[in-house]
């Protein structure tokens, strides 16, 4: 009784509390693991660059690393779709019936960054998304919200909304998912991270409480490299 | 062909609130229990200690805590005129699965519907007239008077927190003047309140409201429960809705019941089994137990006495729908039961920004808040408003959770650097006010299955045909507007009004308070399940849940979904057991 490791991979009758220690279970952080080719990489980087840009504020989203969270986001269950429901028959819906594209999120940045590509290299000389005036983005990204850019095989607006909801999270998340670079993210706005006891500060009576964020794997300050 | 196991006096299909106190209650009574849970084993120390819990990422935005909807989904439309699409992942809200259900990763907030809850039909007929065209609100069928002490039992199993307003008759006046009486006051004393809910009681105090501290299921202090489970104190870490408790500080299966109810020789679990329909004789009136599939696509039959439905309120609404049991309803005819009166809740929320104070809402936790209810249920006049019902008006302070929370003022772009710059100016010194608002049944919003999609099983998906209703919108409008005035007198620089407006949109998140679709009530002509909640057309089949609510009030549901319980189980102990057979006879 109450000696079985919690698996989560099999069915299982239970009695007695199952617990053992050293059984927790981790999150998983992706290191190494890889999607986007470089070109898609370089493109990600410009857009995301303007949705969250570095200026007198702080670092933007490509300092923070929110390229590498999406390709290691990409290169998981997420970008896979695992845990979508992706059955068959797609169909267009109204917005409030959310996502609706055919492709789940890898395969879905895979076309649009290579769509967007094609429609600038087409529409601006030769030049790639990357490469224009930062106007030109802001531009090209206005048009994607809107739904106003028509890209060949995917949904701009679709993409869009994948691709800011993504940049948020790659900006704000533990940095244990390759975002939010030294606490950028947190150190912006002021967030102490997964501190997880706040009782000294309730009486704080509208005065600031500034805490040095600290994440699930501690905090910049206790790197030794 | 299923493998036949043997029986079993009781099983419960799903894991969660509901059927960890059925467990308790039913093996006490001497039964043999087994509980059916699809997801896994979770548990503090091994799922969600204080060193994996604050993870927004992975348990909120990669649903961690949630059905997997890869299995299983639903699909949405606002109209019958529409073609329903599933929800390809969660949004507006969010069905837990795994051991204790989302009663793991649930906020806190427990309430007792008001009295007038319990007959929002007669009540309303009787103070305003006919009910306006399409509602079809309907009385619960069992009294607040009766449910009281199951109320009592859930607040002190749970240690909540709070100031009664109702001591049995003699009103209190730092706690809600309009609750029901109660027979006992809170086990716990309320939550330690911030600065912005001390600015929400001031202004609302001006006003003429009387303001109180919400009821917590995040512990005030430590506690031990009558069944002698240990909760400790709550630390404000602002992780509570969406994930897992690592302090052992907030109510759920897994702190309150778990530690006594899994010893006991009575009761087994089985996790990763999902039930796949409920079996009956050949007479159609009685449930001989269920057919479940573990993950490997293995077939079980497990007879049992008595079958109780104990999952979320859309799950044991479909699971009747694939088992044959009752008709589904018509919207077109009006006919069947099974689907009716679907519901959700109609939320709004005013945002307050300050110029130089500092809300530091990190510090926060589920259920930390200052609330009025002089808006709430029949609590106030209606009288030429052209609306029933209402909700309670809170600030809460839950959260700081970067990814999801920051609130920037009106007029802000979307993306970019002045997004940026409005976000790093006002996370720390902004606060909201939330409307929370009832949501009355109404003929065109139902439940059926879908005639396209498929679960993993290859059965049709659950299909949700829901708009918000007239009533609903003019109700909110009216929530909205008191809130406005609140707000404005919070003395901020300015607020930001985020009225509840246009078709329900299935992806935002809203609130995890879906109801109805096997309705309780009078008698079998307009209900699904009586007033102990035992099915009308199958005795020896009960269903709990919030699909039992006739429509649904403007508190959250968890407090009376668990009262409900209570209640259902001591009919099944002191009465259904010595005489198996309708507990109500029409």
């Amino acid at each position: 009784m109450g000696t079985m490791l919690a698996s989560p991979a099999f069915a299982r009758t239970i009695a007695g509390l199952p617990w053992s220690p050293a059984q927790t279970s981790t999150p998983q952080s992706l290191v190494g693991q890889h999607f986007l080719t470089a070109a898609e990489k370089h493109c990600l980087d410009a857009l995301t660059g303007r949705l969250i840009p570095s200026d007198e504020y702080g670092p933007g989203a490509p300092e923070a690393g929110v390229t590498t969270f999406i390709d290691r986001q990409l290169a998981g269950f997420f970008g896979r779709g695992d845990r979508w429901y992706m059955q068959a028959p797609f169909r267009d819906g109204i917005p409030g019936q959310g996502y609706q594209s055919e492709h789940a999120p890898a395969q879905l940045y895979r076309r649009a960054l290579a769509s967007l590509d094609a429609f600038c290299r087409a529409t601006f000389g030769g030049r790639l998304y990357a490469e224009l005036e930062t106007e030109a983005q802001d531009e090209l990204l206005r048009q994607m919200e809107a739904g106003d850019l028509s890209l060949e095989g995917v949904s701009a607006e679709t993409f869009f909304g994948l691709l800011w909801e993504n940049t948020i999270e790659g900006f704000f998340c533990d940095p244990l998912y390759g975002g939010n670079r030294d606490m950028v993210g947190w150190k912006l706005v002021g967030f102490p991270g997964a501190r997880y006891d706040y009782r000294d500060v309730l009486d704080h009576n509208g005065a600031p409480v500034r805490l040095e964020p600290v994440g699930l794997m501690g905090g910049p300050q206790w790197r030794v490299d | 062909m299923p493998r036949k196991l043997p029986e079993t006096d009781v099983v419960l299909v799903g894991f969660g609130w509901t059927a960890a106190i059925l467990a308790q209650e039913l093996t006490q009574a001497g039964l043999r229990v087994l509980a059916l849970e699809r997801g896994g084993w979770r548990d503090t120390p091994t799922h969600f200690p204080p060193t994996v819990a604050p993870d927004e990422l992975r348990f909120y935005w990669r649903k961690e805590m949630f059905q997997d909807n890869a299995r299983e989904t639903l699909t949405f439309r606002n109209n019958t005129g529409q073609m329903a699409l599933p929800m390809r992942r969660w949004g507006s809200f969010l069905p837990g699965e795994g051991v204790g259900g989302a009663g793991v990763h649930w906020n806190g907030q427990t309430y007792r519907f008001l009295p007038s809850d319990f007959e929002a039909a007669s009540h309303n007929v009787k103070r305003y007239g006919p009910l306006a065209d399409g509602l079809t609100v309907q009385d619960y069928g069992v009294t607040y008077d009766e449910l009281e002490p199951h109320f009592d039992r859930f607040e002190k199993l749970c240690g909540i927190g709070g100031v009664a307003g109702n001591l049995n008759g003699d009103i209190q006046a730092s706690g809600n003047r309009f609750e029901g009486w109660r027979s006992s006051n809170y086990p716990n004393p309320p939550m330690e309140m911030t600065f912005a809910q001390h600015r929400f009681a001031e202004a609302a105090q001006a006003l003429g409201h009387r303001p109180y501290p919400a009821p917590s299921a995040n512990m005030s202090r430590p506690y031990v429960n009558p069944l002698g489970v240990q909760l400790g104190p709550c630390s404000y870490c602002g992780f509570c809705e969406k994930y897992g408790c690592g302090n052992y500080s907030k109510a759920s299966p897994q702190t309150t019941i778990l530690p006594v109810l899994m010893q006991h020789p009575n009761f087994t679990l089985k996790t990763h089994n999902e039930v796949l329909h409920i079996t009956r004789d050949s007479t159609g009136r009685r449930a001989t137990g269920v057919v479940h599939v573990d993950l490997e696509g293995e077939t079980y039959e497990q007879p049992a006495q008595i079958v109780i439905l104990c999952a979320y309120q859309l799950h044991n609404t479909r699971l009747m729908m694939l088992s044959g049991i009752g008709e589904i309803y018509d919207p077109r005819t009006g006919e069947g039961l099974l689907g009716k009166n679907y519901c959700y809740q109609v939320v709004s929320s005013v945002d307050v920004f300050y110029e130089d104070k500092f809300t530091n809402q990190f510090a926060g936790a589920g259920a930390l808040g200052m609330m009025i209810d002089e808006f709430n249920g029949d609590n106030f006049d209606h009288a030429g408003l052209g609306f029933i019902g209402g909700g309670y008006i809170a600030c809460w302070t839950t959260n700081a959770r970067p990814i999801e929370t920051h609130r920037t003022p009106e007029g802000t772009p979307e993306w970019g650097s002045a997004w940026k710059k409005a976000v790093a100016e006002n996370f720390l010194k902004s606060t909201s006010i939330s409307t929370h608002g009832a949501s009355m049944a109404h003929a065109a919003n139902h439940l059926d299955l879908d005639p396209t999609y498929k679960d993993v099983h290859g059965r049709p998906l659950m299909r949700m045909t829901y708009d918000f209703t007239a009533n609903d919108r003019a109700m909110t409008a009216h929530l909205t507007e008191q809130a406005r005035r609140i707000g404005e007198r919070m003395g901020g620089r300015e607020i930001r009004v985020k009225p509840r407006q246009g078709p329900y949109d299935s992806m935002p998140y809203q609130t995890t308070h879906n109801t109805g679709g096997t309705i309780m009530g009078s008698n079998p002509a307009n209900s699904v399940v009586n007033r102990y909640l035992q099915s009308w057309e199958v005795p020896n089949l009960f269903v709990m849940g919030a699909g039992v609510f006739p429509q649904n009030a403007g508190y959250n549901p968890t407090g009376t979904v668990a009262a409900l319980t209570y209640w259902a189980a001591e009919a099944i102990k002191t009465r259904y057991l010595r005489d198996p057979g309708p507990l109500v006879r029409i």
